[in-house]
């Protein structure tokens, strides 16, 4: 047996050929990642690299970072191995991460979705011997409906609150969730947006990612003028200062965990919209049959469940702990 | 059910009270009778009998959703309902229907008595036809729970509104002891005879916590003060010849207390008496000794022998079958103590006493001694209110003890259901005896949601082991636990059992080792057992 390709290290997931980590969670020289998000992509590391989409929005939240770019399918070899991106449907930019040593082959698949959204670099199969799988929502009760189902209910609320003179507020984590939500919103009333999300908007629409029209709500902008308006913020400003400014608002979150009764009302919002970047189950089963992989790491999310299941599915199944997500419900997570 | 259930929906979506109203008087507006009649009774805690046992339900979902049990078992606490875990795991329908609230919940009380195949091969055919949020309804209505948080005085507002009566006379029609098998939409709602069923109660006046200091009342004059005592609130209603006996939350309990069987040997006829049923010997026992009266349907002799049971009387709502609740409390109090002045020394029905006192001051010492009586504190009630309904500021005020505390150290946690689902919310705490720690009390509330949430990052990172949904943690938090009394329990590795225990206060002051002992709990046992 030869040494496995990647092992599994308390600064993260480590290739000893290519002598690189993956997300790593601690200092290290050299780091690829999957993308940006913050339990993935932290500050601190001599080198990064990461797609050619992934990296605008790094550099954004990680400043002055000593970085390359890969494109989507670009084999490149580091050590004695070779590695290459593939999109992960996640989030703009965001890859899994596929090593071969050997003839062996493991794929990272940081987090993933397997429905295209119309939106993102779609999701794609890779096939591999070894797989490590997030899990975030690795439980049958999270089944996802059409998108198409969703935005039409998003589209709908918005209407209504219009209707009823309300200001739609509309909570979703600032990169990723917030640019798929615009992508899905019909041309019904002004959009407006809290600074964190706007910041990743623009460097976006710099890509080339197609958005619509949105207005950053500055201080001097007079949001008494923007009838029937959305407004676009991280779920943790609405229930803060800044959001008093809104009139008579109607407040609502999208997220995968929205699937769940008791978390919908301990939110607190008026609505809850069942949206999510992440596979649900259907998704991850069908992601991980595609690989054609015998072993399976599940990671990030209900784990020890997960691999119980894809052991009695024939499975060479195990948990790996990581410190991406916190066990639960962290606004990166959603 | 299309309706009920976008009526369900959006109560379930706001949290404000208005909106709460409004989609339920629409509802009551729009709908069916027959359904108005069984929503009714759904958010009045009328419920039907549960159509098959939650274990059947639970293998049958899993079965269906081709999950393994214990799959479906390891969601179930995460999802923290089991009607909304079996709506989530289901494949999506394959028909649609629209049949309404009533024809479910008929075809749920033929099914009682069917055999299980039958049953569950209906179960399965309804699954196949309602959406996601159709069959959590449903299948809280299979499971016999329905607790939604829509509260009876909601209802009953949304219920006037929509059939423009008086809020207090519909509150008197929805009392009793009816059914939708025993009535129609029309006679208990819309029809003028309030009295029609004998065995109705009165809503229930309930009373707040006092907010100020006593004195600000007004003059000691104008205020009666009575015990609170420790038992269960009730109303003993005498009226064509027979008895019955409601308890605040509106359970119909007179066969569970025989002793009231002779009250109308020596108690008029047309009498409604308000107060509290206590296990009673001379003087008023422990709460836990009324305890299984409460639990028990059947009453065996020694029960009866060993828990006897009265009704301390501190009110009367009807006399010669005249509802006298507008009249002033101490005219009421007058016909209370006349009415029962010659009841037999034995009689289940005595006067609760009216406490005297000249000054604030003195009644605050009475209040002091309260524990040794087994009395809660003190009532506080104006000498010239009426009997109003609901619970009111104003007229009425408890005036409750400071419960008692002791600083305990967090042992186990478990996440909590419903709203609290995925928090750690259910604790257990113990105290010191010697160098260990000797588990004495479950406590769920007190805490705020940010709390909560604090604690439940401190609990996934701070697990020393599992127990199924229990965790064993790290003894490293002390938390001030506040009740309302103690009592001795051979049941409990502790030898007690607190009344009412809630954290009063997360004490991030205290280490570990100044928490309390057992022996400090065994000196209030002394004290206050």
């Amino acid at each position: 047996m030869t040494d496995p390709v990647l092992t599994f290290t308390d600064r993260g997931i480590y290739c000893p050929a290519g002598d690189f980590y993956i997300d790593p969670w601690r200092p290290v020289d050299r780091a690829l990642i999957t993308h940006g998000h913050a339990d993935h992509a932290r500050p601190g590391h001599g080198r990064y690299l990461a797609t050619h989409a992934a990296l605008p929005v790094m550099r954004h939240r990680l400043g002055d970072i000593t970085a390359e770019g890969i494109a989507y399918g670009e084999t490149r070899q580091i050590g004695g191995a070779n590695v290459s991106f593939h999109p992960a449907g996640h989030l703009p930019g965001s890859a899994q991460i596929r090593i071969e040593v050997d003839g062996y082959v493991w794929v990272a698949s940081g987090d993933y979705k397997t429905t295209d959204d119309g939106f993102c670099e779609p999701y794609e199969p890779v096939r591999c011997h070894s797989f490590i799988t997030e899990c975030t929502f690795g439980l049958p009760v999270f089944t996802w409906e059409p998108q198409a189902k969703v935005a039409e209910e998003i589209n709908a609320w918005w209407q209504t609150c219009v209707a009823e003179g309300k200001t739609a507020l509309l909570g979703a984590y600032s990169l990723g969730k917030a640019q798929r939500l615009l992508s899905l919103l019909d041309p019904i009333g002004p959009i407006l947006t809290h600074g964190a999300v706007e910041a990743t908007n623009e460097i976006l629409r710099t890509q080339g990612y197609a958005l619509p029209e949105t207005i950053h709500v500055t201080p001097d902008l007079d949001v008494k003028a923007q009838k029937g308006a959305l407004v676009l913020a991280p779920p943790s400003a609405l229930g803060s200062q800044w959001a008093r400014r809104f009139r008579n608002p109607s407040t609502s979150f999208a997220s995968g965990w929205m699937r769940i009764r008791g978390i919908r009302r301990r939110r607190g919002m008026d609505r809850g919209f069942v949206l999510s970047d992440h596979a649900d189950w259907p998704g991850l089963q069908e992601a991980i049959k595609a690989t054609g992989a015998e072993t399976v790491y599940a990671t990030h999310g209900y784990t020890e469940i997960f691999s119980k299941w894809l052991k009695e599915e024939g499975y060479d199944a195990h948990v790996l702990q990581t410190e991406f997500g916190d066990d639960g419900q962290s606004e990166e997570a959603v | 059910m299309k309706r009920f259930t976008r009526l369900f929906t959006t109560l379930d979506q706001t949290t404000k009270t208005t909106l709460k109203t409004k989609a339920l008087a629409e509802y009551f507006i729009t709908a069916p009778d027959e359904d108005k009649l069984w929503c009714i009774a759904l958010f009045s805690g009328r419920r039907p009998k549960r159509a098959i046992n939650a274990t059947e339900l639970r293998n049958l979902a899993a079965e269906q959703a081709r999950i393994p049990l214990w799959l479906f078992e390891e969601s179930y606490p995460i999802v923290g309902d089991l009607a909304e875990t079996i709506s989530l795991v289901l494949p999506p329908p394959t028909r649609d229907s629209d049949l309404p609230l009533s024809r479910w919940i008929e075809q749920l009380r033929a099914m009682t008595g069917l055999p299980l195949d039958e049953r569950k091969a209906q179960i399965l055919d309804a699954w196949d036809q309602l959406d996601t949020a159709e069959r959590f309804v449903f299948t809280k209505l299979v499971t016999g729970g329905f607790r939604i948080g829509i509260s009876r005085k909601l209802m009953t507002r949304a219920l006037a509104q929509a059939t423009d009566q008086d809020e207090a006379a519909l509150a008197l029609k929805l009392m009793g002891n009816w059914t939708p098998e025993t009535t129609s939409y029309h006679d208990l709602i819309e029809k003028d005879d309030p009295r029609a069923d004998g065995s109705r109660p009165y809503p229930f006046y309930l009373a707040y916590q006092l907010e100020s200091e006593a004195k600000n009342l007004g003059p000691p004059a104008d205020w009666q003060a009575e015990w609170k005592w420790d038992g269960i609130r009730g109303q003993l209603i005498l009226r064509d010849g027979e008895h019955h006996l409601w308890s605040r939350g509106e359970e119909l309990l007179t066969d569970r207390f025989p002793e009231f069987e002779r009250a109308p040997d020596f108690l008029p006829d047309g009498t409604v008496f308000d107060g509290e049923l206590l296990a009673w010997d001379d003087g008023p026992l422990p709460f836990a000794t009324l305890q299984p009266r409460i639990t028990r349907k059947t009453v065996s002799k020694k029960l009866l022998r060993d828990a006897p049971v009265s009704l301390l009387a501190y009110d009367l709502l009807e006399i010669g079958g005249d509802d006298i609740r507008h009249l002033p409390l101490k005219e009421r109090r007058q016909c209370l103590e006349t009415m029962l002045e010659n009841a037999p020394p034995d009689s289940p029905v005595r006067l609760s006493p009216k406490l005297d006192f000249e000054s604030w001051d003195a009644l605050a010492d009475t209040r002091a001694t309260a524990r040794t009586h087994r009395a809660e504190g003190l009532m506080l009630k104006r000498c010239d209110a009426p009997y109003l309904a609901g619970r009111k500021k104003g007229d009425w005020w408890k005036w409750k003890l400071d419960p008692l505390t002791v600083d305990a150290v967090m042992i186990y946690a478990q996440q909590g259901h419903g709203r609290r689902a995925n928090l750690f919310t259910d604790f257990t705490f113990a105290v010191w005896n010697g160098n260990e720690l000797t588990p004495f009390t479950k406590a769920y509330s007190g805490l705020s949601d940010s709390e909560f949430e604090e604690i439940t990052r401190w609990v996934r990172r701070n697990t020393l082991q599992r127990f199924g949904p229990v965790r064993q943690v790290k003894p490293e938090h002390v938390f001030e636990i506040a009740f309302e009394g103690i009592q001795e329990s051979p049941r409990h590795k502790s030898g007690i059992a607190l009344r009412f225990p809630r954290m009063s206060r997360w004490r991030r002051d205290k280490p570990v080792n100044e928490a309390n002992s057992l022996n400090d709990l065994k000196s209030l046992l002394k004290l206050y057992g």
